[in-house]
C-alpha cells in the first residue's frame, strides 16, 4: 500500500484513517440506532404526517378529478388575478393546451398539486423563519450554515433519511421537495427586511411605532419585492425537485422523466420536461407580475 | 441685549410650558462605553479615547436649555455630534450618562413603553433625507403618526387633509411620495409631524437636502406656522445662514462639546473663540443685526430727533436702505413700546455692516492711503 512513499514512516505516508472495522461499528450503530427509533415511533410519525398525507390526497384529486375545462379555467382565472396581463393569459392557455393534446394533463395535475403543497409549506415556513433571522443576528448566524447545508448537500442524500423515516410515497416527496425550495424563501425574506432603508425605520421609530407595527406596516411592505423574488425562487425549486423525488414514488411528470431514463425514451422525456418548463414559466410569469403589481407605488417616477 | 431676548422669551412661551433641558451629556460609542465615561469625565480628550481604547466620543458635556415655544438651532459641521444630540431628545440615542428633562421627566430613564408613549404625544420629527414611506400616498404618511396611536381614520383624514392644506400640498393627498419633488416631498415630512400635534418638533437638517431658493421658501413656511403655533423646536443645520434666519436661540457644536450658545446678534457680534470667528465671517451682518443693537443712546435735552423713524428690531440692511432712499444721514430708533429708543446714523451702520476680520486681515494699500 504505502509503496511510493519516498520510505516515509506509515503514519506520514497514508492518513492515519479510523480502522475499517471501528468505521463498519460505527455506521452499523448509527443506522440500526436510527432505524431503531424509527420503528418506535412509526406510530407518532404516522399520525404526525397524516394530516398532509390527506392535504396531498385531496389536492390531487380535485386536480385529476375535475373536468379539464374547468381546471383550466380556474387556472387562467388565478393567472389573470395576479398579472392583470392578458398576454400572460394567453401564454398559460397555450401551454396547458399543449400539455392536453400530449396526453400529459393528468401528470401534470399531480404535479401542479405536489408543487402547490410544497410551496404554500415552504412559504409557511419560510416566511416566519427569514422574519426571526432578520431580527436577530445571532439567529441568522445559527441559520446560515443551516441552510448552506440544505442547499448544497445533494438532495440524494436526504432523500434517504426522509424515506427510513416516512417510507415511500407522496409525503416523503414533499418533505423532500420542501427541505430542497425553502431556503431562498428564508434567504430573501431575511435579505428583503435587512434592506429597509434605515430612514424609513428610524421614521418609523420616531413616531412610536412598535415593533409590530412596524414589521407589518413598514418592514414586509416595503421589502414585498424581495420575498416575492423568494415566493417564485421557491416555486422553480419545487418544480425542479419533483424529478428527483419521483425516485421515492411522487407520481406525475417526474415519474415519466424517471421512467424515460431508465429506458432511454429521449421523446417522453423531453415531452415531459417540456411540460414542467412550461409549469414553470406559468407560474414565473404570474407571480413576478403579482409582486411587480403590489409596488404600484414604486413604478410611478416623478418628472 | 439680554433684555431684548428674555422678553421675547417671555412673550412668547405660556408659563407652564416646559422646555427641554439637557445636563451633562455624554455618548460614547463602542462596546464598553460605560467603561470610560469617568475618564471622559476627568478630562481624557476625544483623541485618546479614540486611539488608545478604540471608543468615538460622540458628545461631551453637553449642557442646554431649549426654551419652550422657541426655535432652538443647534449648528454644527458634519461630524460634530449634532445629528446624534438631536437623536437623544426622543431616545433614538440614549446617552452614556446624563440627563434630557422635559416636564420634569428624564427621557433616559423612561420604559420602552413610556418612551414609545413619549415620542406618540410629545415629539415629532422631520428628517433630512425625509424618510417618507415609500408605499403610502401623501395622505397615508401624513396621518401615519396618528395611525401609530392607533386613531380611526374617519379622526385622522381630516386632521391630516388640514395639515396638507397647511404646507401647501392640497390637491396632491392621493400621490405617491416619489412622484413628488424633494421640496413637495418635504412638505410632506413636515406636514407628517404637524399632524402629530406634539409640543416638540425635532428637525434634523429639515432643509438641508433641498435647492437654495425651495430652502429659503421652506424656511418661511416654517417661521409662518411657528408665529401660530408656537412650537418647541429644536433644528438642526449645517448652515450659519439658515441658523441665524431661523434660530431664537443658537448653540454651535464641535466634535461634540458646544463651543458658544447664544441669539444670532450675540454670535456675531461676539464670537467666543477664533473658530466661531472664522464661521462668521462670511456671514451677512446687515441682515442679522438690528438697528437697536447699534444705536447710540438719545441725545440729551431737547435736541430735535432725526425724522425718519425706523424699528429697534429693523435689520441694518434694511435700515440703511432706508436712509439711503430717502436720502438722509440719520434716524430714529423705535422701541418696543414704539417710543425712539436711540439714534442710528450711516456711519454707524456701515462700521457695524463691515466684518472685523476682512478689515484686519485685507487692503492694506487701503491702509497706506489713509496713513499717507
Amino acid at each position: 500500500m504505502a509503496a511510493s512513499c519516498w520510505g516515509l514512516p506509515e503514519l506520514l505516508c497514508e492518513f492515519p484513517a479510523l480502522s475499517d472495522k471501528s468505521l463498519r461499528l460505527m455506521r452499523l450503530g448509527i443506522d440500526n440506532g436510527f432505524r431503531d427509533i424509527v420503528r418506535h415511533y412509526s406510530d407518532q410519525i404516522d399520525a404526525a404526517t397524516r394530516p398532509l398525507q390527506w392535504f396531498l390526497n385531496t389536492l390531487e384529486n380535485a386536480f385529476t378529478n375535475t373536468p379539464w375545462f374547468i381546471v383550466l379555467a380556474i387556472i387562467l382565472g388565478v393567472v389573470w388575478l395576479a398579472s392583470r396581463s392578458i398576454k400572460i393569459v394567453i401564454g398559460s392557455a397555450i401551454g396547458m393546451c399543449l400539455i392536453g393534446v400530449f396526453g400529459l394533463w393528468e401528470d401534470t395535475m399531480t404535479t401542479l398539486a405536489m408543487v402547490a403543497v410544497a410551496t404554500l409549506i415552504a412559504i409557511a415556513l419560510g416566511l416566519p423563519i427569514g422574519i426571526l433571522a432578520a431580527r436577530s443576528d445571532r439567529f441568522q448566524s445559527v441559520l446560515s450554515p443551516v441552510l448552506d447545508v440544505m442547499q448544497t448537500m445533494p438532495s440524494f442524500v436526504y432523500l434517504i433519511p426522509v424515506v427510513v423515516i416516512f417510507g415511500i410515497g407522496k409525503v416523503p416527496g414533499v418533505i423532500a421537495v420542501v427541505i430542497y425550495a425553502v431556503p431562498p424563501m428564508i434567504r430573501l425574506t431575511n435579505l428583503g427586511i435587512r434592506l429597509v432603508d434605515k430612514e424609513v425605520i428610524e421614521a418609523a421609530d420616531a413616531f412610536g411605532a412598535s415593533s409590530r407595527q412596524k414589521l407589518w406596516g413598514v418592514q414586509l411592505p416595503l421589502s414585498l419585492p424581495t420575498i416575492m423574488a423568494g415566493v417564485n425562487q421557491t416555486i422553480m425549486m419545487a418544480l425542479a425537485m419533483v424529478v428527483v423525488a419521483s425516485m421515492v414514488g411522487v407520481g406525475g411528470l417526474g415519474k415519466n422523466v424517471l421512467q424515460a431514463i431508465n429506458n432511454q425514451f429521449f421523446t417522453i422525456g423531453f415531452l415531459n420536461g417540456f411540460a414542467l418548463v412550461a409549469i414553470a414559466i406559468i407560474f414565473d410569469r404570474a407571480s413576478q407580475a403579482f409582486g411587480k403589481r403590489l409596488q404600484k407605488h414604486s413604478e410611478v417616477g416623478h418628472d | 441685549m439680554t433684555d431684548s431676548s428674555t422678553n421675547a422669551s417671555s412673550n412668547n412661551a405660556p408659563e407652564n410650558r416646559s422646555g427641554i433641558e439637557i445636563r451633562h451629556l455624554y455618548k460614547i460609542f463602542g462596546p464598553n462605553s460605560e467603561r470610560y465615561v469617568d475618564a471622559v469625565q476627568k478630562g481624557m480628550s476625544k483623541d485618546e479615547l479614540n486611539d488608545k481604547h478604540n471608543h468615538v466620543l460622540g458628545l461631551q458635556d453637553i449642557n442646554l436649555e431649549l426654551p419652550p415655544g422657541q426655535i432652538s438651532v443647534i449648528m454644527g459641521l458634519s461630524g460634530s455630534g449634532k445629528s446624534t444630540l438631536i437623536r437623544h431628545i426622543n431616545g433614538l440615542i440614549m446617552p452614556t450618562a446624563g440627563e434630557i428633562l422635559y416636564n420634569g421627566r428624564d427621557v433616559m430613564k423612561m420604559t420602552p413603553d413610556e418612551l414609545r408613549e413619549f415620542r406618540r404625544h410629545e415629539t415629532a420629527m422631520v428628517f433630512q433625507k425625509f424618510a417618507l414611506l415609500p408605499h403610502r400616498t401623501v395622505l397615508e404618511n401624513t396621518r401615519y403618526g396618528l395611525d401609530i396611536q392607533g386613531i380611526a381614520t374617519s379622526k385622522s383624514n381630516p386632521i391630516a387633509r388640514k395639515w396638507i392644506d397647511r404646507v401647501g400640498l392640497s390637491g396632491y393627498e392621493d400621490y405617491y411620495p416619489n412622484q413628488l419633488s424633494g421640496g413637495m416631498q418635504q412638505r410632506v415630512g413636515l406636514a407628517r409631524a404637524l399632524t402629530n400635534d406634539a409640543d416638540i418638533l425635532l428637525m434634523d437638517e429639515a432643509f438641508s437636502a433641498l435647492d437654495p431658493l425651495i430652502r429659503m421658501d421652506m424656511q418661511k413656511v416654517l417661521l409662518d406656522l411657528q408665529a401660530e403655533l408656537k412650537k418647541t423646536i429644536v433644528f438642526i443645520t449645517h448652515d450659519l445662514d439658515e441658523a441665524l434666519r431661523l434660530g431664537d436661540t443658537i448653540a454651535i457644536l464641535r466634535d461634540g462639546a458646544v463651543e458658544q450658545v447664544g441669539t444670532g446678534q450675540e454670535i456675531v457680534l461676539r464670537p467666543a473663540n477664533d473658530y466661531i470667528a472664522e464661521f462668521v465671517r462670511e456671514v451677512n451682518r446687515g441682515r442679522v443685526i438690528r438697528a437697536a443693537t447699534v444705536a447710540t443712546p438719545l441725545p440729551e435735552g431737547d435736541v430735535a430727533l432725526p425724522k425718519l423713524r425706523v424699528k429697534g428690531t429693523t435689520t441694518l440692511e434694511l435700515a440703511a436702505r432706508k436712509l439711503a432712499d430717502k436720502d438722509v444721514r440719520n434716524a430714529t430708533v423705535l422701541g418696543k413700546d414704539g417710543r425712539p429708543m436711540g439714534v442710528i446714523d450711516m456711519h454707524t451702520m456701515l462700521t457695524a455692516m463691515v466684518t472685523p476680520a476682512e478689515v484686519d486681515d485685507g487692503d492694506d494699500d487701503l491702509d497706506e492711503e489713509d496713513a499717507a
